[in-house]
């Protein structure tokens, strides 16, 4: 009796020790991702990605000789919850960085709790812009890292009608408000813009495009539309369609006849990873507009594809899925932010957050997968955009490429 | 042990009383003393919150009879009213520093629509909280209750119109914020909302508004009404026969239910600091249900119980055990509905026939 509780005692001290020993030697850092729910087949990947990230970084010595000790929570999908992990990650946790959320809402919502509590959040998603905290670096593509991109490419190959489709929220709203101006700017005429506008009591144009609300699945009203719009010849569709929606469209386009060479679709929200769900048979030829491609033939991506794989064969992280995995935009850009935060955090020499947004302002830059990219002042990344066309077996052939592209989230106005 | 009917409900008051006074007063004294932090404080605000939503949902289903599937709709209408003056309150210092809300001015508009007017006074905010859930709820069970509309087919019903209500919510052309719907409040009523002392306050508004709905719903309970509400429930066919309008009966706990959920809902928001129509979505409703039936249907401590425990759970699990709580929470759901039917408010009893000497009757 009295010798168990000796070794009892002797246990809980000597945990009590380590746990102290093992908190002075690491550094938390906050995964934020919705891990159940409608966005955990998109959110998962990226927590997988930043787990391989920081085994990376903790096998090469960690950061400033701190071990990264990853906090992840899962935010459910739901977005009051995430305000709240948020809260946790910051109030309770300190963390000294959180990496995390997919949709804007979520951003939206967790947004104040960094602000208040002077938090650091990493956002690897493509978005709409009209935003600049001081307490995001938005390693994501801007409006103009993808969208402007590909009207540049589709004007190229001559096309002179384009037609705005997208799901009724934030980001495609944006977005195709944004495009409109820029295709005007170009001299392309408002009869060639399809979709629709509507006008406030002014006559002023507030809203461009056809929209459907999530979870939509009856496309062919909308794809008659489209025919009709493509029967010239010249024509394209620009989609920021979320998520399951894509597949009911892209099913109902194929079914009209509506081909890649009659009239090519590029979607902003499908990526490698999203052919976990999607027929890519239904897409191929049609575009993707990314700052990353898992088919880059560069040394750099090769071994990180390489390394991730070999990650995930060996990794013993719970419920992790192992077969069937690609890289992807969203990854790589998770996987980037990681490293500038190091770079930042080593140049800062300093995990404090006002000393690391300083160091991110100062232009770091980083060799990734993707490409070189450079902090900017503003909070965003410059880097390269592809434009790839999709294959049969979920991957992009990268057929054009815009280097150096800088990261601009005010653009609303700014195309005349 | 000897007469439990009469002791039961004794035993519930005390029950009750304490726990009214550990949320109304320890907690938040543990908090002004330094001992609690404000993210639980708040955390325990939100849990307060979905439980006048538990206990609207139980009003209905375990008093009355009516599994209403959509009481989340009216905990977001209030969240939503409330969340109008909060928006309001934040001035210009939105990310577009302009005097309108920041999705209104995304969308284009310079100028406040005119039924945001007068969302600028609190008193109005207040008024429309209860006022807009309460004609919704008296507009839909009017009709409902009046072409007899009953079991499966009202919780049906009541599904279809929180979904139909999330849809049009979800539309940006209904300027109330589209699928992002209302963040970023700073002010409430001039104190910031990130002050420990508003939390408190908040917390506090919240406890004692749960204090008196469930005390509202005991003693509706002991009244003439009560039993005809439990008759109603029991054999409503019976009352119709007995010469009661089970309909004005049935319609007036649908409007006092979608208040007390209202109510709940325009705390909540200040609280958790966003409000958008995915808290409109049927499964929202479901999970309240869930609640209940965890916590003990008909009775005034379970919905309570329910809601703070699964949420604490929750709170607690996806921080903990991120990848597995769902299966976790699943698991004590299917455990709960074979072994304790009665829900957490009936294990004392169940403990206590199981280790006293007599057979369990």
């Amino acid at each position: 009796m009295k010798l168990k509780f000796l070794l009892a005692s002797g246990a809980i001290a000597l945990g009590l020790s380590s746990s102290g020993l093992r908190s002075a030697e690491t550094v938390k850092v906050g995964v934020l991702h919705s891990l159940s729910g409608t966005m955990a087949i998109s959110e998962t990947s990226l927590r997988d990605i930043l787990l391989f990230t920081f085994d990376e970084i903790n096998a090469r010595g960690g950061v400033l000789g701190r071990k990264i000790e990853p906090v992840v929570v899962d935010g459910a999908s739901n977005w009051p919850l995430f305000a709240e992990k948020a809260k946790q990650l910051l109030e309770q946790d300190k963390v000294a960085v959180t990496f995390g959320c997919w949709t804007s809402v979520s951003r939206k919502s967790v947004l104040p709790v960094y602000e208040r509590n002077n938090g650091l959040l990493f956002y690897p998603v493509q978005y709409e812009g009209e935003e600049e905290s001081q307490n995001v670096a938005y390693t994501a593509e801007a409006v103009n890292q993808q969208a402007t991109p590909a009207v540049d490419y589709y004007l190229k190959e001559g096309k002179k009608k384009f037609y705005l489709l997208g799901s009724d929220y934030v980001y495609p709203q944006t977005t195709n408000l944004v495009l409109l101006e820029y295709l005007l700017s170009k001299g392309v005429p408002l009869a060639n813009i399809g979709g629709g506008f509507r006008r406030d009591g002014a006559g002023k144009i507030i809203s461009a495009g056809k929209y459907t609300p999530f979870g939509h699945t009856d496309y062919q009203q909308i794809v008659a539309e489209i025919k009709q719009f493509a029967a010239s010849g010249d024509a394209c569709v620009i989609s920021t369609l979320n998520g399951d929606t894509n597949v009911p469209f892209f099913k109902e386009y194929a079914a009209s006849g509506l081909t890649a060479e009659t009239c090519p679709v590029v979607s902003f929200s499908i990526s490698e990873d999203e052919f976990r769900g999607l027929p890519a048979d239904k897409l191929v030829g049609q575009l993707g507009c990314w700052t990353y491609f898992q088919s880059l033939n560069t040394p750099a991506n090769k071994k990180f594809v390489a390394d991730f794989q070999a990650w995930l064969k060996k990794s013993s992280v719970p419920g992790l899925v192992k077969e069937g995995r690609v890289t992807c935009s969203p990854m790589v850009l998770s996987y980037v932010g990681v490293y500038l935060w190091k770079a930042a955090v080593e140049k800062a020499g300093s995990f404090e957050v006002d000393k690391v947004r300083a160091a991110w302002k100062s232009g770091l830059t980083f060799d990734g997968p993707g490409g070189k990219v450079t902090t900017q002042k503003n909070m965003h990344l410059t880097k390269n955009v592809y434009i790839g066309e999709t294959r049969a077996d979920g991957q992009f052939k990268i057929v054009s490429s815009f280097d150096h592209v800088y990261g601009e989230p005010w653009l609303k106005g700014k195309f005349k | 042990m000897n007469t439990p009917a009469r002791q039961v409900p004794r035993l519930e008051t005390i029950l009750l009383l304490a726990l009214g006074v550990a949320l109304v007063v320890v907690l938040p004294l543990l908090h002004a003393a330094g001992l609690l932090s404000s993210f639980t404080l708040g955390v325990w605000g939100k849990y307060l919150c979905y439980a006048m939503l538990a206990l609207s949902v139980d009003l209905l289903w375990g008093h009355t009879g009516l599994l209403s599937l959509g009481q989340a709709l009216f905990f977001t209408l209030g969240g939503y009213l409330h969340g109008m003056y909060l928006m309001r309150m934040i001035g210009e210092l939105g990310q577009y520093r302009k005097p309108i809300p920041d999705f209104l001015v995304f969308l284009g508009w310079e100028r406040l629509p005119a039924f945001w007017e007068p969302f600028a006074s609190f008193p109005f905010a207040v008024a429309m909280v209860f006022l807009i859930p309460g004609l919704v709820a008296f507009g839909f069970g009017y009709l409902a209750f009046r072409s007899r509309v009953k079991g499966v087919y009202f919780s049906i019903l009541t599904q279809a119109l929180t979904y139909a209500a999330s849809i049009m919510f979800f539309r940006n052309n209904l300027l109330l914020g589209g699928n992002n719907g209302f963040t970023d409040f700073k002010f409430i009523l001039g104190h910031r909302l990130d002050d420990p002392t508003t939390t408190r306050a908040l917390y506090l508004a919240s406890a004692v508004a749960l204090f008196l709905a469930v005390a509202f719903c005991r003693w509706l309970r002991g009244t003439k009404f009560g039993l005809v509400q439990h008759a109603i429930r029991d054999g409503e066919n019976r009352v119709l026969f007995s010469g009661y309008a089970a309909v004005h009966f049935k319609l007036f706990v649908f409007v006092v239910a979608a208040l007390i959920a209202a109510v709940g809902g325009a705390l909540y928001t200040p609280q958790v600091g966003i409000i958008n129509p995915g808290e409109m979505q049927p499964e929202k409703s479901l999970e309240a249900v869930v609640w209940v039936a965890l916590g003990g249907r008909g009775t005034l401590l379970g919905p309570v119980l329910g809601a703070v425990s699964v949420n604490a759970l929750k709170s607690w699990a996806t921080r903990a055990y991120p990848d597995l709580w769902l299966i976790l929470l699943g698991g004590i759901f299917v455990l709960a509905v074979l072994f304790l039917p009665g829900g957490l408010v009936s294990l004392p009893a169940r403990l206590r026939a199981l280790f006293s000497r007599r057979p369990p009757s």
